[in-house]
């Protein structure tokens, strides 16, 4: 075990898997020379060489195209979007060429890339450099998609997603590639579709992803000072989808809250709640709520950002209303 | 079987001077295949008008030529990456017509498992890689083809294929741009019929399409596709400079579509008039041409013309009768081939039907999975 923070997490998953296989090349705007817009990929040019470290042009559609083309030959690239809020420009490439190439070949061509790079909001961004794309990627059968919230979790759900013969997106969160924490040493690797129980009790559970996993650990502080105890369950990976742990929480708490920092049309809480109502159905004692950003463009202006953005208070609100304590529901 | 230029002494004195390079046999081949893949063509049009085939289906009659000309100078293992236009491309790159066609039929002896129909034909092991439905979306894929050859050192090349409305797309500025500055072994090709649908060329780009390579640096060429040798020689040539490492090169190879963009199109309209049309079917049919120049030439009797056709109608008669006898994929594969690796854990389908991770879990959870078709 070694401390170190998200970014190094990130850094050292590439590097394990560049290390191991010489078809993982890393492409993406400022990933080079830059060491990446948030220096994820420090140092790897001196170490790879601009072979397999490669400054791409501004050109989102056009390099993920040409990372799909590469994966579709066998290559397993890791494509950097310095944001996920970019690839939105890519999305053709991702949905009609990553996820779907495999079927359409039936099985002749399997596309073994990853998408990675920070999904959601940051500080005052405002509304075209804050969103949280999760619901995107997941829509589309083909992909699957990880959001780890902790630098062991970075670490070893990025190197599984680069060792899966499957498009893997990686959303990481801006606001997490500072965070600290034990990392295990050599080779690691966690599986993708396995949910991490961050905190066990009986009284309500919240489900979540990615950087809301820290809120939601919050969240459940606060209730505990209140004697309410919170199951937080961190799915890890949404697709595939660890659906045996979502039911093993509503069977034994029988309240649910999902907390997801995107907006709610459609949104990832929409599936859960989906899933809960036709699984456990009879397990349930309230109505599943759902946590999510305001169903607005992000502000700009502190106080409105403040406002749009799910946090610890909206939280505990909605886990006392699957309660029915403070006089609602 | 590739169409080498000249080998012997013996086969020089063989030809004319106009068809210098290619023997008698050879001239006999292009021949062949062009009229192939204009009855191949032909017979998916009259499955189709029985509903033998579905959905979206365009004809690369008039075409044909770009397909002998531009694949058959190619090595086996060197890629093309084409749009939705493409049957007879993947025919030149070695699927065979009956693969062809039973994917045309949805069937599962098709080349793509009757997964991809008549607009994704895939073959690995012939270096077909499709077949793309989204205007523009194979160029960056080119380009990734191309950048993996050079990745690993290959000696291969990438022939992308665009019809000349993609080069509208940004996705083709992207990739021009990637190609040049990494210097991919890549020949970008447009299929120039003068129309994207019904949207003519020149209404659409205010440059020739000459032009519209030389911003990224990229060599342009044109050539005219309807007349086969020409189209033949001069891709045996690119294609040996791309591969010696000329990098990126950019062709407009002018064509012209003798049917409607699609199966519910007419052949002319409201875009092209009829005598557009008529006049473009009379002189520039690529099998016309080399017929008819073979024969002033001596080099073509009546009876080996209409053996070679007898010979390719025999062929698609046969893919036809092949698709047909073809069963229907079976229906539990449908979920098949979605992902390559199903993780030991989790889901993967979230309709409550699908296979793998989730159907050992539909027993764990006493069956409650299944929807309401399940
Ligand atoms: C991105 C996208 N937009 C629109 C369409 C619908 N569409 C299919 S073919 C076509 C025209 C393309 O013309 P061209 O590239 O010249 O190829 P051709 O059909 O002439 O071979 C259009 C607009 C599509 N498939 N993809
Ligand atoms: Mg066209």
């Amino acid at each position: 075990m070694a401390e170190m923070t998200y970014r190094e997490a990130l850094n050292a998953a590439m590097c394990q898997e560049m290390d191991r296989d010489e078809s993982v090349f890393l492409m993406g705007e400022e990933v080079a020379e830059y060491d990446g817009a948030y220096k994820v990929s420090r140092g790897m040019l001196a170490r790879y060489g601009p072979g397999r470290v490669v400054d791409s042009p501004i050109s989102e559609l056009g390099f993920a195209g040409l990372c799909v083309g590469a994966a579709m030959t066998g290559l397993r690239p890791i494509c950097e979007f310095m944001t996920f809020n970019f690839s939105i420009l890519a999305l053709d490439q991702v949905i009609n060429g990553a996820a779907k190439m495999l079927y359409m070949s039936n099985g002749q061509i399997p596309v073994p890339i990853v998408f990675r790079g920070p999904t959601g909001a940051a500080l005052q961004l405002s509304a075209q450099h804050s969103q949280a794309c999760e619901t995107w990627y997941v829509h589309a059968p083909g992909i699957k998609l990880v959001t780890p919230a902790t630098p062991a979790d970075a670490k070893g759900l990025l190197a599984a997603a680069i060792r899966d013969d499957d498009p893997v997106a990686v959303m990481e969160g801006e606001l997490l590639y500072n965070v600290r924490g034990e990392v295990p040493d050599g080779e690691y690797v966690i599986p993708l579709g396995v949910a991490e129980l961050k905190r066990a009790g009986d009284d309500v559970s919240i489900v979540t992803h990615g950087k809301m996993v820290h809120v939601a650990l919050q969240a459940a502080r606060a209730l505990e000072r209140e004697g309410i105890e919170a199951d937080v369950l961190d799915l890890r990976s949404l697709r595939p989808l660890d659906a045996d742990a979502i039911l093993e929480t509503v069977r034994r708490t029988n309240r649910v809250v999902y907390l997801e920092e995107g907006w709610p049309f459609a949104g990832i809480g929409a599936q859960i709640v989906a899933l809960i109502q036709d699984e456990a159905f009879d397990h349930l004692d309230a109505p599943v709520l759902r946590v999510t950003q305001a169903d607005v463009p992000m502000p700009y202006a502190k106080n409105l950002e403040q406002l749009a953005k799910p946090g610890v208070r909206d939280v505990v609100e909605a886990c006392k209303r699957v309660l029915y304590m403070n006089g609602h529901g | 079987m590739a169409y080498a230029t000249r080998t012997t002494e013996e086969q020089l004195n063989d030809t004319a001077p106009e068809y210098e390079g290619f023997t008698r046999e050879e001239l006999h081949g292009l021949l062949a295949e062009m009229l192939l893949y204009r009855r191949f063509e032909e017979k998916a049009e009259e499955a189709y008008a029985i509903g033998k085939i579905g959905g979206f289906c365009h004809l690369h009659i008039g075409q044909e030529g770009l397909a002998v000309g531009a694949i058959r100078p190619l090595a086996p293992d060197d890629v093309v990456i084409t749009a939705y236009r493409e049957h007879t491309q993947a025919i030149a790159k070695g699927i065979t017509p009956r693969a062809a066609m039973a994917e045309l039929y949805g069937r599962v002896d098709g080349c793509s498992g009757g997964r991809g129909g008549s607009m994704h034909l895939f073959d690995t092991s012939v270096g077909f890689l499709g077949g793309h439905g989204i205007v523009g979306g194979q160029i960056p894929l080119g380009a990734g083809v191309g950048w993996a050859i050079r990745y690993r050192g290959g000696d291969q090349i990438c022939v992308c294929f665009m019809g000349d409305a993609a080069v509208n797309q940004g996705a083709f500025l992207e990739a021009l741009n990637m190609s040049a500055i990494w210097q991919l072994p890549v020949i970008y090709v447009v299929e120039n019929n003068g129309y994207g649908m019904g949207t003519a060329f020149s209404r659409v780009s205010a440059t020739e399409m000459e032009a519209r390579s030389g911003a990224y640096g990229i060599p342009a060429h044109t050539v005219n596709g309807q007349d086969v040798i020409a189209t033949h020689r001069f891709f045996a040539d690119l294609a040996a400079k791309v591969r010696a490492g000329a990098g990126p090169q950019f062709v407009n190879a002018i064509t012209y579509r003798f049917r409607g963009h699609s199966m519910s199109d007419p052949v002319s309209g409201t875009y092209r008039s009829r005598e557009e049309v008529d006049s473009h079917v009379r002189d520039q049919d690529p099998i016309v041409i080399l017929r008819d120049g073979l024969m002033e030439r001596k080099m073509l009797t009546q009876a080996e013309l209409e053996a070679i056709d007898a010979e390719a109608r025999a062929i698609c008669e046969d893919a036809a009768d092949f698709a047909d006898a073809s069963p229907f994929p079976d229906p539990s594969t449908l979920y098949d081939h979605v992902y390559a690796e199903v993780n030991e854990r989790g889901r993967l389908f979230l309709d409550g039907r699908g296979q793998g991770a989730s159907g050992a879990d539909a027993v764990a959870h006493g069956g409650r999975r299944g929807g309401p078709n399940g």
